[in-house]
């Protein structure tokens, strides 16, 4: 018996109303996590992987247009908790976010020790005292030396205040962590020594990470797991070795072509076109005005086609034989 | 009278020549108490030779961004000294000055904030040739859509009617290396050309710049904080740290055989993508680049250096020097 998923999300589905139609940002997005694991969400600005994040965690802006799909958390159905239930049982308590950008929204005119203990006490409810010392704890856990707890933010340097961030989700020892871009504003190493962090953490903690990133080689440092998407979708999900050394998608095999190398004399190439608007995508594969490989079938919309354990792509070269004329094999 | 000038340098000498150049931004209290100085660039020297293309390389703050601007003559450099084309820069003034400025192209970082919103892209490209004097309306058009085509934007009038705002980040940045274009510069200084890019769009300005630099055999300077991208893009790097250049070579020589410890460093925390990236830890030097207000004495990468001589790297300022033909690396384990 395969090990049950902590998160499990079948067909998540967040739009939004804009004012030139709906914007499809998750548009039946189907994966699940398992205990201990990390999965990187990785893909291009606009494809809608922040949309997911903010729809896991419920923190939605106020056009929502619809908001559907099946999340379970261990045994919870957290589509079928109220906002009250949810934000006291879920939010930062068993699910905690690490946004984008966070390091620079920190508070700054609170210490950064006060603000790292916030979910704990709002969202737990923990005494200032009984806080303290897991705030201590915790910024051990992500190198930081315990007198910067009574600093401001400004008083840090960018990789300080990033780590205070991770501090700050951490703190309630949440089962998931969810990174919306953790190091891309960083510098190449201090980048390196936030993930040689969360690498430990997830050893030692047993933690569960989903890392949203654009940057392929970033998303190799943690990942078990990979998920792309394009268009709102998930276009491929797989286990890292297969993604980065076999990916089935030809988004995701062109994607891996277009990264540069620092070792390889091979040359990078670009992937031409663009990607689709998220307001009336094409009808059928949303990929397919980009893709090399296309053919008749691609008018339809391919669903998430199994081609391995755990393994799922959203392509019609993988539907084997049954389909019309037998379809195309990769 | 640009043509003339061209004519008149030595064909073989650098283009560019950088001698000791220091740019320091003074520090104030209340406006007026003097705090200190900030040293952005402090004692750089390099020559970028005609029709080469090179790579300035560190992590920000590491003063990358204050040469560039110096180079173009936003900020007047506190010492040493910058030639163009055989020509002391500093001393340039008037109509040499504006011949200086249109010599050198200038492709920003962030493609939407670089252009006007409220201009379509006609009036965006013409705006240099207005201050620069082409008059003729019609060598003005000539100019726009050659650069356009060159940039694969055009041919066709479709793109000339459109507003920043209507173009992609790709189509945006296109159009800000147009405009580098259209004075028809020596050399072209592009500062984090793609970091505001997604990737799928990164490879193809990349190579745009790489194509255009090689047709017209331009000088290219990219300035970047990100290694993996040089290697096909530059013929050669200088690694810089708190305001120095601390590495220089060819682009293969420096990536296969680092020599400076920050270089070292700086390489071996970038992965190439493996899916055994995340079963590793990688080393990462302790601390972050000093501060530029007071930086550390001797060599300023000392206190986080693996191989930091007490006695010496942090009393003694290295000097270059040359531990494999034609590669540069400033730091005392070269000393012979």
């Amino acid at each position: 018996m395969a090990a049950r998923p902590l998160l499990r999300v079948e067909d998540l589905q967040l739009h939004y109303r804009t004012r030139r139609g709906i914007a499809r940002a998750v548009d039946g997005v189907s994966f699940d996590i398992r205990a201990n694991e990390a999965l990187v969400v990785l893909g291009e600005s606009g494809c809608g992987k922040s949309s997911l994040a903010k729809a896991l965690l419920r923190i939605l802006p106020r056009n929502v247009h619809s908001f559907r799909g099946q999340v379970m958390l261990g045994d919870t159905d957290v589509m079928a908790l109220g906002d009250e239930a949810f934000r006291r049982d879920v939010q930062w308590t068993r699910v905690a976010m690490v946004m984008q950008a966070a390091m620079n929204a920190l508070n700054p005119v609170v210490r950064v020790g006060e603000q790292v203990a916030e979910p704990l006490r709002v969202h737990a409810g923990w005494s200032r005292e009984r806080a303290r010392e897991r705030v201590v704890r915790t910024f051990e856990q992500v190198g930081v030396a315990t007198d910067f707890l009574q600093r401001y933010p400004f008083e840090l340097s960018g990789g300080m205040r990033q780590r205070v961030v991770l501090a700050m989700a951490l703190v309630t020892e949440p089962e998931l962590v969810i990174l919306d871009e953790p190091t891309s504003a960083l510098d190449v190493l201090t980048q390196a020594s936030i993930m040689n962090v969360l690498k430990r953490i997830k050893r030692e903690q047993g933690t569960s990470f989903m890392l949203i990133t654009h940057d392929v080689a970033t998303s190799s440092e943690i990942a078990d797991r990979v998920a792309l998407m394009y268009a709102g979708q998930m276009v491929e999900v797989a286990d890292a070795d297969a993604f980065f050394h076999e990916p089935a998608h030809p988004y995701s095999q062109m994607l891996m072509a277009s990264v540069p190398r620092l070792r390889q004399q091979t040359e990078p190439a670009p992937i031409p076109g663009q990607p689709p608007e998220l307001i009336e995508p094409p009808a059928g594969c949303r990929f397919a005005d980009r893709c090399p490989r296309r053919f008749d079938r691609c008018a339809r919309e391919p669903e998430p086609l199994r081609v391995g354990e755990r393994h799922h792509v959203r392509c019609w070269l993988h539907a084997g034989s049954g389909g019309a004329g037998g379809g195309g094999r990769a | 009278m640009s043509t003339e000038r061209a004519a008149s340098a030595e064909s073989t000498s650098p283009l560019v020549s950088v001698r000791d150049l220091r740019t320091w931004f003074e520090l104030r209290q209340w406006g007026f108490l003097r705090v200190g100085s900030v040293r952005a660039v402090d004692g750089v020297s390099f020559d970028l030779g005609r029709g080469e293309s090179v790579a300035f390389v560190g992590e920000s703050g590491c003063g990358k961004s204050s040469l560039a601007r110096t180079l173009l003559g936003l900020h007047r450099p506190t010492g040493g000294e910058v030639s163009f084309d055989g020509y002391r820069v500093q001393d340039l003034a008037g109509r040499d000055l504006q011949w200086y400025r249109a010599s050198v192209g200038y492709v920003q970082q962030d493609p939407y904030g670089a252009l006007p919103p409220f201009m379509d892209v006609r009036r965006i490209l013409a705006e240099p040739l207005v201050v620069h004097g082409v008059t003729d309306r019609a060598e003005r058009e000539r100019r726009i859509r050659r650069a356009l085509e060159e940039v694969r934007l055009g041919p066709g009038d479709a793109i000339l009617d459109q507003f920043p705002h209507m173009l992609s980040g790709g189509q945006q940045q296109r159009v800000v290396i147009a405009r580098a274009l259209v004075l028809e510069p020596a050399m072209i200084i592009a500062d984090e050309p793609v970091s505001m890019l997604d990737a799928s769009v990164r490879v193809e300005i990349l190579n745009l710049l790489r194509r255009i630099q090689s047709e017209r055999s331009l000088t290219l300077a990219f300035i970047t904080h990100d290694l993996s991208t040089v290697r096909h893009y530059a013929d050669r790097i200088f690694v810089m740290y708190a305001g120095r250049i601390v590495e220089q070579a060819q682009v293969d020589e420096l990536l296969e055989h680092p020599q400076h410890p920050y270089t070292q460093a700086l390489l071996a925390a970038i992965a190439d993508v493996d899916a055994a990236n995340a079963r590793r830890v990688r080393d990462v030097p302790a601390g972050e680049p000093p501060s530029l207000l007071h930086p550390p004495p001797g060599c300023r990468f000392h206190p986080r250096c693996p191989h930091a001589m007490a006695g010496t790297c942090d009393v003694r300022d290295p000097g270059m020097f040359e531990p494999r033909r034609d590669h540069l690396s400033a730091c005392w384990l070269h000393e012979r």
